[in-house]
């Protein structure tokens, strides 16, 4: 059943590592062990408790997706509104709870959790482990994201959108402007959401470094998991920025301290600074892992590796360096000293280049290989066309001359919707259609996906694309309304239908995805005949991960000769075991048992979104909140190593009976 | 009277101020050398990166195609269809001098980004120093105050009794290099008229500096471009552009107090004015009126628009405005003013009065 293993390093590191008294089983045994170990409790119990990376993965998936939705009607009820001239539709007031909606919701409960999901539910999968590092913390973020955003669509509905920008610039959003609890929405939101996207960047930071597949080494990391380690790193250093200021805000408005109240010593500039340094890598957190999509399409599609592996990770990680440096183009209007903007103008330049080094890799990559215009690689090409603009763009927006004429007008709103669904949105729609066999055992209709590719790309640049000169005739962002006679009717109404066409796309979408999870065409373990490792499970893969540990013998994974031939034996199916290997190279080192599903954390999410609300109305709410989430946390962690125990004992009873009958 | 009666007036109005314009966009058709100035690196900007764009999305095209042929020829030669996945190896032993072919193309294209990348830093750091270069020789100073929904203009004198307080409205001699000075009362605004010149912050706390001129003379609309509120939609404002003997005398009207009332129904008007909600929040030098929340109306009868750019200026759209100014401008600082017939008329027979 188990090869012996290879002659290399890791391979007799791991026989050093693994239990020399496990019992040889065969592999349907097997498997049911470790489906009866790594399973969830039946019914709605196991649903609330489970911690597997594979269902909270999809959770994640599913309700960013939903907000998506959500945030795209926003969107429409908007353009609805712009499309002629002092139209009645919708208010100032109710129009600037719908902007702000859209802003937050796409930006703080769509874009970065649906690339956390994506994260979540593949990386483990492509490392050939079982599951994320850390999987009580791991369910915990994900009831904490989900808390987050309904708590603020919840206080939608009841009249208490926030209505100041989903960048709450101050003093606007401060006690004096924004009275009523709509601001303090806006801030506890934050904070949830972020907490949970620091959640998600440890599990993914912790889980590659120690969890690879032996052999895995450094230098044959997968580019997509390079990718979302890039984005968990500036998750780790960009959001405390908005969490800091979030808090901030929350005490200016709710205990009158003045961090942003330049009449008590204040300063309303503080506030973009730290909004900023968070905000502009928030946008590369967004495209980073979009990245590795393209590059996981790129290489199954083009059925060769992607060109120049060692350019391709040194341009992610300088892309999450560079993006820390340009905050300040936020702000170029702002009245700052000019040498400091030449400064600014320089980095946000630079980050063109290795952005432009992956672009130039995976057209050599194209060039060389042997293309399949399957549906992925039809939204990667949109991606490359319109990002590229996008990107362009950008280099404009550098300038501070040019900026300012631009800043603050249609033409941004063109140019972070290029950048944004051209960089983010085609790479998931393309991930979409890439690994749903792999997700649900099924694929989705290559027909109405090609239909929705077209929609898509014809309505995105009919929407966005008139919002460049729109900007350049004067209209400024975030009007409910304009007058009539400056020339900007047209352009607004094409928008308008633009956007209705970018509705009826994902309405296609969404059509073929409840077709295709009933009536698809079966898609067996690896319908693209793929690299990554994630490709050798069954479709949809079992909850406990590859029945046997995998050894990787070369960057390629199951493309190398060789590959699949090779496992890491003796982890106790009745723990909830994974081999943890070391950083470099993955040598195996121990055997980890990870904890079993709980309750607790979704325990302690409740008690915690329910504290954040409180603040929104006394400063007691962490006193009072904090003494159920303390005990909360202490069964958290309660060790349960006796139930383990207890299992093992059973299954040598069994045994012990089937041997003599 | 409804909101689109009255706002077909404006349209009109603003219509003839636009028309001379042409088809290009405001802001790519300057009537001041900073605006000039960055419409030129503009276009630079446009023509570089259309070539850049092209040349990608070219070599995209060109990559796929060749690649197609590349499959084509793999593929069984009886039909045209790919071969199934699985029967579809990858490439994995790619010929080594094919692979350095790549490596020094893609190394090419990435030095020639960098180049090009120098140049356009180069282009826009010049023009912001032409941009700053006007700083030492401006001509004449105006302090503007952005507020929720409207701008405070105003014209430092060397005597209180020169000091000139208007809103929304910004006059201007020909070719002189003004020196805007510019906070906010509240929260942040944005000051922007695109045929003269990009935008500058109002930062509530700060001061912030603009330096322009127009090169014509002629009425250029700007708009507040910060996100501020319920209002931002409606926070426009005018820049008169006017030779300069015809700024010296409207400069000199301006500074004169308010005329006394001429008529009955003129007298009757300031009696209403000072008796009613409005003197708590608007000025008329020359009476008791002292209020600074809102726009000084010493002059108000001289403005193009009402309401920061919403409304023309015309005695309808005044009752209008004095009656219901939350069904213009839904969510703005001005109460409605419940005012009997005679009340209003004489209250804005002495306000058309005041030129």
């Amino acid at each position: 059943m188990n090869p012996p293993e290879r002659d290399e390093p890791s391979g007799r590191r791991a026989r050093e590592v693994v239990r020399r008294d496990e019992p040889h089983r065969p592999a349907a045994e097997e498997r049911r062990l470790l489906a009866a170990t790594w399973g969830r409790r039946p019914g709605l119990w196991g649903w609330l408790t489970s911690t597997s990376h594979q269902e909270i993965g999809r959770r994640y998936i599913v309700t960013a997706l939903v907000f998506f939705v959500l945030a795209g009607i926003g969107a429409l009820l908007m353009r609805l509104q712009l499309a002629r001239p002092e139209n009645g539709l919708l208010g100032p007031d109710l129009y600037n709870q719908v902007f702000t909606l859209h802003g937050t919701t796409m930006m703080f409960l769509f874009a970065v959790p649906v690339m956390e999901g994506f994260a979540i539910y593949l990386v483990p999968m492509m490392l050939g482990t079982r599951n994320v590092a850390f999987p009580r913390l791991n369910a915990f973020g994900y009831w904490l994201y989900l808390l987050a955003g309904s708590f603020l669509w919840g206080a939608s509905l009841l009249g208490i959108a926030p209505d100041a920008g989903w960048f709450s610039y101050v003093p606007l959003a401060g006690p004096e402007f924004s009275p009523g609890k709509r601001a303090d929405v806006w801030a506890q939101l934050i904070n949830l959401t972020e907490i949970s996207a620091l959640i998600v960047a440890v599990e993914v930071i912790v889980t590659t470094f120690k969890q690879r597949a032996a052999g895995m080494s450094l230098d044959r990391i997968p580019l997509y998991v390079w990718s979302v380690l890039v984005m968990s790193f500036m998750v780790v250093f960009a959001m405390p920025a908005v969490m800091l200021s979030g808090v901030f805000l929350a005490l200016d408005r709710l205990v009158a301290t003045h961090f942003f109240n330049p009449f008590e010593g204040g300063d309303a500039l503080l506030w973009q600074h730290l909004f900023w340094f968070f905000g502009h890598p928030e946008v590369y957190i967004i495209f980073v892992p979009a990245l590795g999509f393209v590059s996981s399409i790129v290489a199954a599609f083009t059925r060769r590796p992607v060109f120049g592996y060692p350019a391709m990770v040194l341009a992610l990680v300088a892309t999450g360096f560079i993006s820390f440096g340009l905050w300040v183009h936020h702000m170029f209007t702002t009245g700052l000293p000019q040498l400091g903007e030449s400064f600014f103008t320089a980095a946000s330049l630079l980050i063109a280049v290795p952005t432009g080094v992956q672009i130039f890799c995976w057209i050599a990559t194209l060039a060389t290989g042997r293309p399949r215009f399957g549906v992925p690689l039809l939204f990667v090409l949109g991606f490359v066309a319109t990002f590229v603009l996008g990107g362009l763009t950008g280099v404009m927006l550098a300038s501070v001359p040019l900026d300012l004429q631009v800043h603050d007008t249609f033409f941004v709103v063109a140019h972070f919707h290029y950048v944004l669904i051209g960089g983010a949105v085609f790479p998931l729609f393309g991930a979409i259609y890439y690994w749903f066999p792999k997700a649900f055992g099924r694929r989705l209709s290559e027909r109405l996906g090609r239909w929705q590719f077209g929609l898509l790309l014809v309505g995105f640049n009919l929407t966005f694309f008139p919002m460049h000169q729109l900007g350049f005739d004067g209209m400024p962002r975030r009007v409910y309304t304009y007058l009539p006679g400056r020339g900007w009717e047209n352009l607004n109404l094409l928008a308008t239908v633009g956007a209705m066409v970018i509705g009826l796309s994902v309405l296609l979408f969404a059509a073929n995805v409840m077709r295709s999870l009933r009536r698809g065409e079966p898609a067996g373990h690896d319908p693209w005949a793929a690299d990554t490792l994630e490709w050798a499970l069954p479709s949809p893969p079992p909850v406990y991960g590859p029945l046997h540990l995998p050894v990787v013998v070369g960057r390629n994974g199951l493309w190398e000769p060789g590959a699949g031939t090779t496992f890491v034996t003796g982890l106790d199916p009745h723990a909830r075991e994974v081999l943890v290997t070391n950083f470099l190279d993955a040598d195996p080192e121990l055997r980890e048992t990870l904890p079993g599903d709980s309750p607790w954390p979704l325990v302690s999410a409740v008690v915690v979104a329910a504290t954040f609300v409180g603040a929104m109305f006394t400063p007691w709410a962490p006193v009072i909140g904090s003494v159920p989430l303390f005990f909360a946390l202490l069964a958290w962690a309660m060790p349960e190593k006796e139930e383990r125990e207890e299992a093992r004992e059973q299954e040598r009873q069994r045994q012990a009976g089937a041997a003599t009958p | 009277m409804t909101r689109r009666r009255w706002t077909a007036a404006p349209s009109l109005l603003l219509a003839a101020l636009t028309a001379g314009c042409g088809a290009l966009p405001a802001a790519l058709d300057p009537a001041g050398p900073q605006a000039a100035r960055v419409a030129v690196l503009w276009w630079w900007f446009l023509g570089v990166c259309a070539v850049v764009y092209l040349l990608v999305v070219g070599a995209l095209a060109w990559a796929a195609w060749r690649g197609r042929r590349r499959g084509a020829r793999r593929g069984s030669p009886q039909s045209a269809a790919p071969p199934a996945w699985a029967d579809d190896p990858p490439e994995l032993s790619a010929d080594p001098a094919r692979e350095r072919r790549l490596a020094l193309a893609v190394a090419g294209a990435a030095g020639a980004t960098v180049l090009i990348l120098i140049g356009l830093l180069v282009g826009s750091v010049i023009t912001g120093d032409a941009l700053a270069g006007a700083r030492p020789e401006a001509e004449l100073t105006i302090h503007i105050t952005g507020r929720q929904w409207w701008w405070e203009v105003e014209y430092p004198g060397e005597m209180a009794s020169e000091r000139v307080i208007t809103a929304n409205e910004i006059h201007l001699p020909v070719g002189a290099i003004v020196h805007l000075e510019m906070t906010s009362a509240d929260v942040i605004h944005s000051f922007w008229v695109p045929r003269l010149h990009g935008k500058i912050d109002l930062v509530p706390g700060r001061t912030t500096h603009h330096w322009l001129a127009a090169e014509r003379p002629g009425v250029f609309t700007g708009q507040c471009a910060e996100f501020c509120g319920h209002q931002h939609a409606h926070m426009g404002l005018l820049v008169v552009a006017e030779p300069p003997e015809r700024f010296a005398a409207w400069l000199a009207a301006q500074r004169r107090s308010a005329a006394a009332p001429d008529t009955a129904a003129e007298a009757r008007g300031l009696e209403v004015f000072l008796d009613s909600s409005c003197v708590l929040c608007h000025a008329i030098r020359g009476t008791p009126a002292g209020g600074r929340t809102a726009p000084d109306l010493t002059h108000v009868a001289s403005r193009a628009t009402l309401a920061a750019g919403t409304l023309a200026n015309t005695p309808g759209h005044l009752g209008g405005w004095i009656l219901d100014s939350q069904g213009v401008k839904p969510g703005n600082r001005m109460p409605p003013n419940a005012l009997s017939g005679e009340e209003l008329q004489a209250l804005l027979a002495y306000l058309e009065s005041l030129r």
